[in-house]
Formats: C-alpha cells, structure tokens, sequence
C-alpha cells in the first residue's frame, strides 16, 4: 500500500535515493549487526553502485550508515573525512557479486571488537533497501521494522521457543524466517516485529544455551 | 491511498471535500495516523524545502563533478530575459536551486524522488509567496500532490529507471500543478484536468543523464517541468479540459515507460549522455571525481 508520505519524502542528502538515502540505509542495518561503528570495514561495491557510486556519494553513505548517520544527516558528506579522523579503516573495491545481483548491490565485511560479519545488500529504488545474504545465510531484511538476527543450533522447537519468548514479552511478530546452509549446522533466524523488541526479550534469547548471538537492529526506514 | 484519481475526484466532488481533505481521510484510515500527524509530517516536508530553496539560491554549491551549479542565482538576478522579475523566473530559479542542494549533497525532500525534487517545492512556494498564500494551505496542497504520485506509483511508476524521466520529473509536474490548481481554488476535476495537461506534455520523455549521475540535465529538467506544470495550471483554471481522462494519461505514461529502450532510462546509454560532449564530459568529470582530494 503506498502511502501519502512514501511520496512526500523520506527527507534525505541528495543525490539520489538509491545511490546515497538507500545506501545509507544499508550502513545502518550492517551496523547493527556488529552492535556499533565497525573499526574496519571491507567495502566492495557492484554494478550502478561501482560504476556511478563516486560521483552519488554511495561510498559517504554506506560509510556514514556505519559511522550511524541517518540519510537526512548533513555530515554524510563529510563522513569519509570523520571516518580517517575516528582511526576507522574502511577500504572501498569494485567487484561483480554476481551477474544476477541488482544493479545496486554491496558486500560488507565489518569487524568491531573482535566480531565479523559479511552482508550483501542491495538498494531497490526510492530508498528501500534489502538484505540478502548473511555471513553466507540467505536473508530477506528491508530495515523496515524493528528485527531480531539470531543464529542458533539447528535444533528440534526453536522456532517455537523463541515465538513463546516474544509473546510473553508481548512482542507481536511480523515475519519469521529461518535458513541453513546445512542439514544440522548452525540456523539463521531472522525475526521482524511490530514493536522493538526491548532488552529484556533479547537477553531471554540470549539465555538458551543454544542460541550462539543475538542482535536487535532497530528499523532504519519505512 | 487511492489506486484512481477518477475515483478520489468522485469521492471529494460527492462529499463537497477538497481532494486533498479526501487524501488525508484516507492516509490516516490506512496508516492508523492522525491527520494531525499527517500533516505535521508535511509541515516538516514544506521546511526542508523551503530551506533549499533558499541553500540553492545563496549560488556557492557545485555538484561532485562541477557540472551544475551557481544557475538558479542567475535566473534569480536576471532582469535580461521576458520573464524576469516575475513568478515564472521565480518558479524556475527554486526549481534549479532545489536541484543544485541536490546535486551537492545537502538535504532535500524526495518528492516524488530526489531526482525530481525540485519542482514541488518550486511551484507551490513561488506560487505561495506571489499570492500570501499560508502554510496550512500549501500542507493541504502536499498532500494532493502525495494522493496524485501515489496514484501514479500505483498505475504507471515514479523511477528513471523503469519509465524514464517523464516519470520522475513528469510526474513531479503533474503532482505540482494537481496541487497547486487546489490551492488556487480549482474544483477537484479541475485538479484533474491540471495533472492531465501537464503530463501529456511530458509522455515520452527520456532519462539520460550525463554519466547515470543526478546532474545534467536532470536540475534543467526540474526548472522546465515546472514550467509545464505552471502552462498545466492555467490552461485548468481557464477552464480547460482534457478529453483523454487523467487515470488513462498516467496508464500511458506507464506503458510508454515500459516500452521505452533501456538506453533512456538512467543507464547513460543514450540520449544526451550519449552525445560526443556528453560521453567526453562524464569520462572527465567521473576521472575528476575520483582523482579529487576530499
């Protein structure tokens, strides 16, 4: 359903909501899954995203996204500046992901204190977003609401231990989706809610001793 | 929202509602909003673009590849052409300023998109400043633009990529004069008649920007298609009709969009992207960008 302010917005850093809003919205959402500013990012850009990204700002935006800038923040601008001035290591490539990506696709690896995860996203059009690929886990996350990524043992009940989790927390679910690369290795949760989830769900899914991390990632857009 | 303009017309003609009342009803029945609400998101909308406008018009912002800016302080202090000095030179100058903000990286409101950002704001200001017209009706007017791109969203498409630029700017143009033929006082049929003789002066129109960058012609893009939203405006308030009904307009500018090669839709692989100057500046300007110290 398209709604009257998709069309009157988002405020944003021009140029264009695919290369710069959207992009930007990718940082944000990696971010997340590292629990803050990543100290060093491996950037590699695809498509429209490598061969028009410079002069868009795709690389201030996705650097700005992981510094925590929103895309109506003016120091997107300047976020290559601020990351060399932080002592952040972030190094841009061009790449080909695959010759089915999206034209406006990524790959990040970032790494913050010790931890390392490698997302491949793409950027849709009018500043939606997705992500498809999580440390090799098939994912589907648009950012657009509040989301929990967790990755546990491939075990009998966990889908319905962690509804159960959240209905007592009164957290309503939007989507659940579950991937492995394995039958019996370690499964990706991805879990979309109507509300945020708050501290107290995640740290009782943090609890059961076969969930191996967890993150909540608050929605960046929509 | 509406998925027809036929049919909010019909609504808003029947109840002796303004279209963009009708919107608003149901924008807040759809997204559990308030009108309120709504409207206070577009207030915060109508000041991001009033701040561009004035950004745009101080003249220092260039463009990452120094190919727009500095243009819509010329119009602005032009008293050289047989417009200056007038609403139409007025019009035109916040179109471009709002595109050279753009194009510089400072804030906008993508409306429809940020590559057709600058007309809404142009035309509903310029028209808001030349007349004392207050904000409370220049919110409502944001509001029949958004009910007016949604139905295009719905029907044809708001992306280059997909219907090429008679879908970014054509559409900001029909959203702009829809909007602003409200706030003159035009009946809601009038409004439709507005977006329906502005678009089809924009129904073909390519996406052909010098490098795939929001750049050339895209800011001279927003300064014409204001233009046509303000021949749109005046042709409807005379009284004009269009025989061709305004959802079947916005049905064609999609299939049209569809048909169109990939070379005219924001891919630089045809149009005035593909023009000797136009290969030959992209190839310097994009080396520039990535040779410029930061």
């Amino acid at each position: 359903m398209v709604s009257l302010l998709d069309i009157i917005g988002p405020v944003m850093v021009g140029p264009s909501s695919s290369h710069t809003a959207g992009a930007c919205r990718i940082g944000l959402l990696v971010r997340g899954l590292v629990g803050g500013t990543p100290e060093k990012a491996r950037i590699e850009l695809h498509g429209s995203f490598a061969r028009t990204g410079e002069g868009h700002g795709t690389d201030k935006a996705l650097a700005g996204g992981l510094l925590g800038f929103r895309p109506d923040d003016e120091r997107l601008r300047d976020a290559l500046d601020i990351m060399e001035r932080e002592g952040l290591d972030y190094q841009f490539e061009k790449t080909t992901i695959s010759d089915d990506a999206h034209p406006n696709t990524c790959r990040l690896t970032v790494e913050r204190a010790g931890q390392i995860a490698t997302v491949i996203g793409s950027s849709l059009g009018a500043g939606r977003i997705r992500l498809s690929e999580i440390d090799g886990y098939p994912v589907e996350l648009t950012g657009t609401l509040p989301t929990i990524v967790l990755v546990a043992a491939d075990q009998k009940g966990s889908v319905a231990r962690i509804a159960g989790i959240l209905a007592e927390q009164s957290v309503n679910l939007a989507t659940m989706r579950l991937s492995r690369i394995e039958r019996g290795g370690d499964a990706f949760m991805t879990i979309e809610c109507d509300e945020p989830p708050g501290d107290s769900a995640r740290a009782a899914i943090e609890h059961l001793d076969w969930v191996k991390w967890v993150r909540t990632l608050d929605k960046v857009g929509g | 929202m509406y998925k027809s303009l036929a049919d909010a017309i019909r609504d808003a003609e029947a109840s002796g509602r303004t279209l963009s009342a009708t919107a608003l009803a149901l924008e807040s029945k759809d997204q559990g909003r308030t009108v309120e609400d709504i409207r206070g998101a577009l207030r915060r909308a109508l000041e991001v673009m009033r701040g561009a406008v004035e950004r745009g018009l101080e003249g220092d912002l260039r463009s990452a590849s120094g190919l727009v800016g500095g243009d819509a302080l010329l119009v602005a202090r032009s008293s050289a052409g047989p417009m200056s000095n007038t609403l139409f030179s007025d019009v035109l100058a916040r179109a471009l300023a709002v595109q050279e903000v753009n194009a510089a990286m400072g804030v906008i409101v993508a409306a429809p998109t940020a590559g057709g950002a600058g007309v809404l704001p142009a035309v509903l200001t310029g028209l808001a400043r030349n007349r004392g017209i207050g904000d409370e009706a220049v919110i409502d007017a944001l509001a029949t633009a958004g009910l007016i791109g949604a139905v295009v969203a719905e029907r044809a498409s708001l992306s280059g990529a997909e219907g090429g630029c008679q879908a970014e700017t054509g559409a900001a143009a029909g959203m702009a004069a829809g909007a602003a033929t409200e706030m003159l006082g035009g009946t809601p049929t009038q409004v439709g008649h507005a977006v329906s003789l502005t678009m089809q002066g924009t129904l073909g129109l390519v996406c052909d920007p010098l490098g795939g960058l929001v750049e050339l012609p895209c800011v001279f893009r927003n300064a014409t298609g204001s233009a046509l939203a303000l021949a749109g405006i005046e042709m409807a308030l005379a009284g004009i009709t269009f025989a061709i009904p305004v959802d079947e307009v916005i049905d064609v500018m999609g299939e049209i969009g569809r048909n169109m090669d990939v070379r005219y839709r924001e891919t630089a692989g045809g149009g005035l992207a593909a023009t000797p100057t136009g290969r030959r500046l992209a190839k310097e300007r994009l080396v520039q960008i990535r040779t410029a110290p930061r």
